[in-house]
């Protein structure tokens, strides 16, 4: 490749489309799932076509939603691998969270928080899974296996809650925060000097230079 | 009270005591169900069949005189078989009436979370209303006694709902019009608990069940239908009757702390992104005017 090229391909179509089906059925997700976590939220369910029919798809998208973070675990499974660069970049983390980003370590494909960003989505998306399937058919568990109902309802719901604390940084950092992001899951490309500021390893990696200085 | 029942003050020509003169006419209602005087032979269940409009259905045997072998969304009352050896080795068919208990504090309305889907009347019937309800089955979770039932079809879920239809206007739930014995009872909650206390007292003191007791559990707030057992100390012999039912405590901790909690966070979340966004701004990337267009 050479250093004439004014776009770097950062996300493939599938890597892309793979994303948003995950955030498509997570937002579909949420906001029916809100809609049954606080009677104040309920007039979303009715936006959503109503009560029933947002109880009976649910399920069906938390479904796709998991067959999509199974697939992206299948194609990112290297790239979310956590590194001694991700450490040494962790603990730089407050440089990142004040907008220093020339005190940061160089990373890789992905940084720190959006490695543990995946894994906490995946984690949750199964705890999710098993504990939905529990709610889905509360009356196949045989009742003196009861306590299982128990836990599912609170194993959903606290899942749910900790990926919506880690949906709001992604959605924030994605869109408001850092800037030419959105653009690249959206078109898949950035510039080289976005590369290199929030990727150098990826940056070197991919240009085909080897990183000639930490 | 308009519509309830009339209290009878004084009648006619009549010898002895007036019946149901001072009788409490306190608005909330109960059921009474004298487990020692019931046959198992099921009257009640067809009339409640019969009052709701749903057909008989095939029964299943499972070696027992039970119907089938747990109620269903369009069978709300199910008489439980038992065959029960005591510890002292006498040997006794034990038959309970099984329905929704209509609790004081009920697990099922707790955990709702469609608007208006589950109902608790004043005088303590808790009602389904089937038009709201989303399908959702937490009551199935919240309920510590394993009653609502849910009908896959239509998506509703469904339970007794002590005879509401008929209690409003002033009559007794079908069940109890139904049974021969008199094991049934139906009236307000002081009375049959007074009835309930006395019939207890009796077995205690004139037969062999020294241990007869009124099941009437605290832990739900007590229920608005009552029993008289046999044996107070063992309720689970009666076709798994709870001796301690209470609203399960993870689903306390979800409608209650944990929701304030999660409301919390999110909140919490979504001000910490919009100050960090009000004092520390976006990322800008410093384009190399070299290398890209931008």
């Amino acid at each position: 490749m050479s250093a004439t090229i004014s776009r770097i391909l950062r996300y493939t179509l599938n890597e892309r489309i793979l994303h948003w089906v995950a955030g498509l059925t997570y937002v579909y997700q949420l906001l029916t799932g809100l809609a049954f976590y606080s009677p104040h939220l309920f007039w979303i369910a009715v936006l959503l076509g109503g009560g029933p029919t947002s109880r009976f798809w649910h399920p069906w998208a938390g479904l796709l939603f998991t067959v999509a973070l199974f697939w992206m675990l299948e194609v990112w499974r290297n790239d979310m691998r956590i590194t001694d660069a991700d450490r040494a970049w962790a603990k730089a983390m407050p440089h990142y969270i004040r907008n220093e980003d020339e005190d940061l370590p160089p990373i890789d494909r992905f940084n720190y928080g959006q490695k543990y960003f995946f894994w906490v989505m995946l984690w949750a998306g199964i705890i999710m899974l098993i504990s939905g399937l529990a709610l889905w058919f509360p009356e196949r568990i045989p009742w003196n296996l009861r306590y299982l109902r128990y836990l599912a309802i609170l194993l959903h719901v606290s899942a749910a809650l900790i990926s919506i604390g880690a949906f709001i940084i992604h959605v924030y950092m994605g869109t408001a925060m850092v800037r030419g992001g959105f653009t690249s899951i959206i078109r898949g490309e950035v510039t080289p000097a976005w590369a290199k500021m929030h990727h150098r390893l990826w940056y070197n990696r991919i240009m085909g230079a080897a990183p000639t200085r930490r | 009270m308009s519509n309830g029942p009339l209290e009878i003050k004084a009648i006619s020509g009549h010898a002895g005591p007036v019946p149901g003169r001072d009788t409490s006419r306190d608005y909330d209602v109960c059921k009474l169900v004298d487990v020692t005087t019931c046959i198992g032979c099921k009257a009640c269940e067809v009339a409640c069949l019969e009052w709701n409009g749903y057909p008989f259905r095939e029964t299943v045997f499972d070696n027992t005189y039970q119907t089938m072998p747990d109620l269903a969304w369009n069978y709300y009352n199910l008489i439980r078989f038992n065959e029960h050896t005591a510890s002292d080795g006498t040997f006794s068919w034990l038959m309970r009436k099984d329905q929704c208990m209509h609790c004081a504090d009920p697990g099922c309305l707790r955990a709702c979370p469609a608007d208006g889907a589950i109902v608790q009347y004043a005088n303590g019937i808790v009602d389904f209303q089937q038009e709201n309800c989303i399908g959702c089955q937490y009551c199935v979770t919240g309920c510590p006694f394993n009653i609502p039932k849910f009908n896959p079809e239509t998506k509703k879920v469904h339970k007794c709902t002590l005879c509401s239809d008929r209690v409003g206007v002033g009559l007794e739930p079908a069940c109890i019009k139904a049974c021969p014995t008199g094991c049934l009872h139906f009236g307000s909650k002081d009375d049959m608990k007074d009835l309930a206390g006395r019939r207890a007292q009796q077995l205690r003191e004139h037969t062999a069940h020294t241990n007869a007791g009124v099941y009437d559990p605290p832990g739900v707030g007590g229920t608005h239908v009552i029993y008289v057992l046999h044996d107070i100390s063992n309720p689970e012999a009666y076709g798994g009757l709870p001796a301690n039912p209470r609203v399960p405590w993870t689903v306390k901790l979800w409608k209650g702390p944990l929701k304030w909690l999660g409301n919390l966070a999110m909140f919490g979340g979504l001000l910490g992104v919009t100050l960090h966004y009000l004092r520390f701004g976006p990322k800008q990337v410093k384009e190399d005017h070299a290398e890209g267009k931008s």
